[in-house]
């Protein structure tokens, strides 16, 4: 194939989605942040919603979400993004609107905002990036850590006498009567990929349909904060976080 | 309440302070209210959900499940442009510190409304004024200001309400009113605001260009963010909201006087402190005393300029306060030792009686 037979039109098979725009993303190589922001982007293009899409970004990693994605953004205190979000959806209900948050900010700081907002069903989607780790401080322990799991605030390990049991939030939101769609997806392989969009989207448009809470946790890496290399990451994610949380549907109503 | 000659009778309507907030909210447009039960001022969200304003105005008020998620719901409302409050109680209120920081330092215009009750801790539930340095200083981390209001009456409570929207919206920048659980829970007659409609989003997109109402076409996406991670930027986003805070000293300081012209002795006092130090005051001229009361209405910005002119033609001053003397700094500050600045306070969810006050009067300034 020449180069301009590669670049003829007609032979385009992927583009990169409009609402994403090309600032340097600041995330490591091998983190899963950047694929799970490509593919909300991806749906919200899909779903011809950039002008009627509101997200809201954490802190942890995912505090510059804001700069990738070009929709309206508002980026909460540490742990408050479900309280954002369920004001703007209330005044605003004709919009599509998603919280982004990691496991601390979620699960650990945030514990109180994501289960009342989700047992008040509150109609958004709240998309949870669990890594086990804190990213951003320089990887201490998450709520989600696993056990024996080292972190630079669990040098040993993490012990259950000392730090308790990893959390397993997205089980405990799907209990709640308020939630539609609770599910877990990973991005390490193509297939995961696919199917995780495939959830964003159902996720958004359970939003849009009025049914209630959508959750979708995906399990990712965090090569750096585990000090492995990307692949190993990918496989470590496998062998160890998989079976604490373990993927597909929580609920689906 | 002169005024209420104007109106027929059936306008005039006997109130709790909190109540009267909670009407004029809804009257003045407003889009959603979020909180938390606490006393002394639970009535506002009560008389909220009486009213229910979603099925007339279309205003949404919902019971949070913190301070903390009630104050980040107004972050996220007021981030849209809507008109968004929240109100609280002293212990409620410093749960609300971070978020109120990060509503300041992302412009975000909104009102809070603070009934104090004694502290500190759990403290009781009875009136204070303990938080005015929380209120004026900051209160929460980082450098910023919160047009502070304080009312006197339910009457005030009522307008004040309407009036921390339109400052709030002129400058983009949280107000809060300062009331304390004399004001909110005592029933007076008062006069509501007039309705005005909620903002539509066509008006909200001209007014508040910056809202997260959706990214249209023609413009790049809105973000409302407190972060900023260069020192250089940060320190220029700072200096933008001094010279907002400077603006708002310059234009928007509200006082009133009682008895000033010809006194030798002022009272400085706000909110209910002050009607107490009115009748104190009235009890001094009649035993030949020439006192008289000066009651800040903004503390942020703080009438320092009608307080230093003072300091060049009277004896001294008094500073009365439901706290152990906070803002007798701002007094003496303004005053600058030009001439005494004496405290009296009561601590803990106690009321100064005008005896009191007429006491402290003559023993701490009139006698020396």
């Amino acid at each position: 194939m020449t180069t301009n037979e590669i670049i003829d039109p007609a032979n385009l098979v992927y583009t990169k989605t409009k609402v994403m725009n090309d600032t340097p993303m600041h995330y490591c190589p091998g983190c899963s942040h950047g694929v799970v922001h490509k593919l909300i982007a991806e749906v919200i293009e899909e779903m011809d919603f950039q002008e009627k899409t509101i997200g809201i970004a954490p802190v942890g990693c995912a505090v510059f979400a804001y700069k990738y994605l070009d929709i309206d953004w508002q980026q909460a205190a540490h742990g408050r993004a479900p309280a954002l979000a369920t004001a703007i959806k209330r005044l605003l209900p004709d919009r599509l609107v998603f919280t982004y948050q990691g496991d601390g900010d979620l699960a650990a700081i945030g514990t109180a905002e994501t289960i009342h907002a989700a047992n008040r069903g509150e109609n958004i989607t709240i998309i949870f990036i669990n890594n086990g780790i804190y990213g951003m401080t320089g990887g201490q322990m998450a709520p989600t850590t696993l056990e024996g799991m080292k972190s630079a605030t669990t040098p040993n390990g993490r012990n259950i006498a000392l730090n308790g049991y990893p959390l397993n939030i997205t089980k405990l939101l799907a209990e709640l009567p308020g939630t539609c769609y609770v599910t877990r997806h990973s991005v390490h392989t193509v297939a995961n990929v696919r199917k995780a969009k495939k959830a964003i989207r159902k996720a958004f448009e359970n939003s849009m349909e009025g049914k209630g809470t959508s959750v979708v946790e995906i399990v990712s890496t965090c090569n750096s904060g585990w000090k492995l290399s990307p692949v190993a990451s990918n496989d470590w994610m496998v062998e160890n976080m998989f079976p604490a949380y373990p993927l597909g549907d929580l609920k689906n109503e | 309440m002169n005024d209420s000659k104007k109106h027929t009778v059936k306008e005039v309507r006997l109130m709790k302070g909190n109540e009267a907030i909670a009407h004029a909210a809804v009257r003045c447009g407003c889009d959603g209210y979020f909180g938390y039960p606490i006393t002394p001022q639970s009535e506002i969200m009560e008389t909220l959900m009486e009213l229910e304003p979603w099925n007339t105005t279309g205003m949404v008020v919902l019971q949070a499940e913190s301070e903390t998620a009630s104050i980040n719901m107004v972050y996220g409302a007021a981030g849209c442009g809507k008109k968004s409050m929240t109100s609280s109680s002293s212990p409620g209120i410093s749960l609300m510190q971070e978020g109120i920081s990060y509503i300041a330092c992302a412009e975000l215009p909104c009102v809070i409304v603070n009934v104090m009750r004694g502290g500190p801790g759990l403290g009781t539930i009875q009136p204070s004024q303990a938080d005015y340095y929380q209120s004026v200083k900051g209160g929460g981390h980082g450098d910023y200001k919160l047009i502070t209001l304080a009312p006197a009456s339910v009457q005030e409570m009522a307008d004040y309400t309407v009036l921390a929207f339109e400052l709030a919206f002129k400058y983009s920048t949280p107000s809060l009113i300062l009331a304390d659980g004399v004001i909110g829970q005592m029933m007076e007659k008062v006069i509501l605001p007039p309705f005005q409609p909620r903002m539509t989003e066509a008006e909200i997109r001209e007014k508040c260009p910056w809202a997260t109402l959706g990214k249209t076409a023609d413009r790049k996406p809105n973000i409302i963010t407190s972060l900023c991670l260069q020192a250089e930027q940060m320190e220029a986003i700072n200096l933008r909201l001094q010279k907002k805070y400077r603006d708002i000293e310059d234009n928007e300081v509200l006082f009133e006087e009682f008895s000033c012209e010809d006194a030798e002795y002022i009272i400085i006092a706000f909110g209910t402190t002050a009607r107490v130090c009115q009748k104190a005051v009235e009890m001094a001229r009649v035993e030949g005393i020439k006192a008289g009361l000066l009651r800040p209405i903004t503390l942020f910005p703080f009438p320092t300029t009608a307080i230093s002119n003072y300091a060049d033609r009277i004896k001294a001053m008094l500073t009365v306060e439901m706290s152990a003397g906070q803002m007798v700094d701002d007094v003496r500050l303004a005053v600058n030792g030009r001439i005494p600045v004496e405290f009296y306070g009561r601590l803990g969810g106690i009321v100064p009686s005008p005896d009191e006050v007429l006491k402290a009067l003559k023993d701490k300034i009139v006698i020396k």
